[in-house]
């Protein structure tokens, strides 16, 4: 419990520890605490920055999913459209066709008919001009029966739709 | 435990007393130097620059590689020490200084490394002095009142020099005489109030870490004198102990900031 030169020793001791810690730690130290601070501050801001973009994004993006639901509906309706348009045309282009098929056989077949009642009609006449040869005994002549012979034609033609 | 052959009593003042040298009639002589100024306490001296070493070494090599990046364990509780005396300095002390919080941060880790030492049993590092011919040695230097008287007379000068320095010596010498009775008559009555409250700082500052840390050293000689049963004892003394430890590091910090920060105010 004496007071002696420890004191002067510890006072120089202390005066010389301060000005290191002055010196070589604080500063240091406290520039690591403080840059750390800034940049986790920083982090922060840009994390929140970040999210913040992100819901703009998300926003942004359900716009454009919205938009383009309905432009797919669009189109998918315009195809519907244009397809019973199509399928329309197609039946009337159907229809028109087999008509036209339709009235040309029809043609086809009246003309048939027709030649094949002319050739009827010649056949008969020629088998109505043998048999009158035969039961004539002799041979007619189509020139000089030729009005007979015609004659006979129109008769049968007279008769003929009754037949035909 | 105590040596053999010493009485209690004996064994006591035996640990509180310090490793001194000192020249007597020309000569060096060790322990015989009662009432002599001109002497050393090489133990508390050793240890003390010891532990400020020590702090130097742990507090430099991680400002010397401070990282602003993800810091190690070390400097995460280098930054925990320094980022709560710099939180105490600025609660308290509103002006602007490069000293103070260095020097608040200085005295915390010093002053509680030297308490620490109270925690190391009392009798071990005696015991191994004794046995390489040393007879006496006090391991807690602040348990010696020169350490504490040193750094409460440092902070002291600092504190007159700031005030000196922020107020002007007019303003210094009005705080002293005018206050708290602003009057010329009143002028001998400021100055015995004011010059005690002064000396009063100082004074204080160091008894009450010399006092504490005596008197725990004091309790942990007196359990080590009761053999076996000293052991769970001295556990619980030990527990208490290291709260004062603690405490006591941090009030002398915190006054220290306190009595420079009022250095700084003007009136």
């Amino acid at each position: 419990m004496n007071i002696n030169l420890t004191l002067l020793g510890q006072t120089i001791g202390m005066i010389v520890f301060v000005w290191l810690t002055m010196r070589y730690i604080w500063p240091p130290v406290m520039n690591a605490i403080e840059k750390r601070r800034q940049e986790i501050a920083d982090g922060i801001a840009a994390g929140e920055k970040g999210q913040r973009e992100l819901a703009d994004a998300r926003h942004g993006s359900d716009a454009i999913m919205q938009e383009a639901r309905q432009k797919a509906v669009q189109v998918v309706d315009l195809a519907h459209k244009r397809s019973s348009e199509l399928v329309g045309e197609a039946k009337h282009v159907a229809v028109a066709e087999g008509e036209r098929l339709v009235s040309a056989a029809r043609t086809e077949i009246s003309n048939e008919q027709t030649r094949a009642r002319d050739g009827l009609r010649r056949e008969v006449a020629a088998l109505a001009v043998s048999g009158a040869a035969r039961l004539l005994g002799r041979e007619v002549d189509a020139k000089t029966h030729a009005a007979l012979l015609d004659e006979l034609a129109a008769e049968l033609e007279k008769q003929a739709p009754k037949h035909g | 435990m105590a040596e053999a052959g010493l009485t209690s009593g004996e064994y006591i003042v035996h640990h509180l007393q310090n490793l001194t040298v000192c020249k007597a009639n020309g000569e060096w002589v060790w322990n015989q130097c009662e009432g002599n100024f001109y002497a050393m306490n090489v133990d508390s001296m050793f240890f003390a620059l010891f532990l400020g070493l020590v702090f130097l070494t742990l507090f430099g090599r991680v400002a010397k590689r401070a990282t602003t990046g993800v810091p190690g364990k070390l400097q995460t509780l280098v930054e925990i020490v320094v980022g709560f005396v710099d939180q105490s300095v600025r609660e308290t002390f509103h002006g602007k200084s490069n000293v103070i919080a260095p020097l608040a941060l200085t005295l915390f880790c010093w002053v509680f490394l030297m308490n620490l030492m109270d925690l190391i049993p009392v009798d071990w590092l005696p015991w191994a002095a004794h046995h390489v011919g040393i007879e006496h040695l006090r391991v807690v230097p602040t348990t010696d009142v020169n350490v504490t008287f040193a750094m409460s007379i440092s902070v002291f000068i600092l504190t007159i020099f700031y005030s000196i320095k922020i107020k002007g010596i007019g303003g210094f010498t009005k705080e002293l005489t005018l206050t708290p009775f602003n009057h010329w008559a009143a002028i001998p009555f400021n100055l015995i109030l004011e010059g005690v409250s002064l000396i009063a700082k100082p004074i204080s500052l160091s008894l009450r870490l010399f006092g504490n840390m005596y008197a725990g050293e004091l309790i942990f000689l007196l359990l080590a004198l009761m053999g076996l049963y000293q052991v769970p004892l001295q556990l619980m003394w030990a527990g208490f102990h290291i709260l004062i430890i603690t405490l006591q590091a941090f009030i002398f910090m915190m006054l220290t900031i306190v009595y420079l920060s009022m250095a700084y105010e003007t009136h």
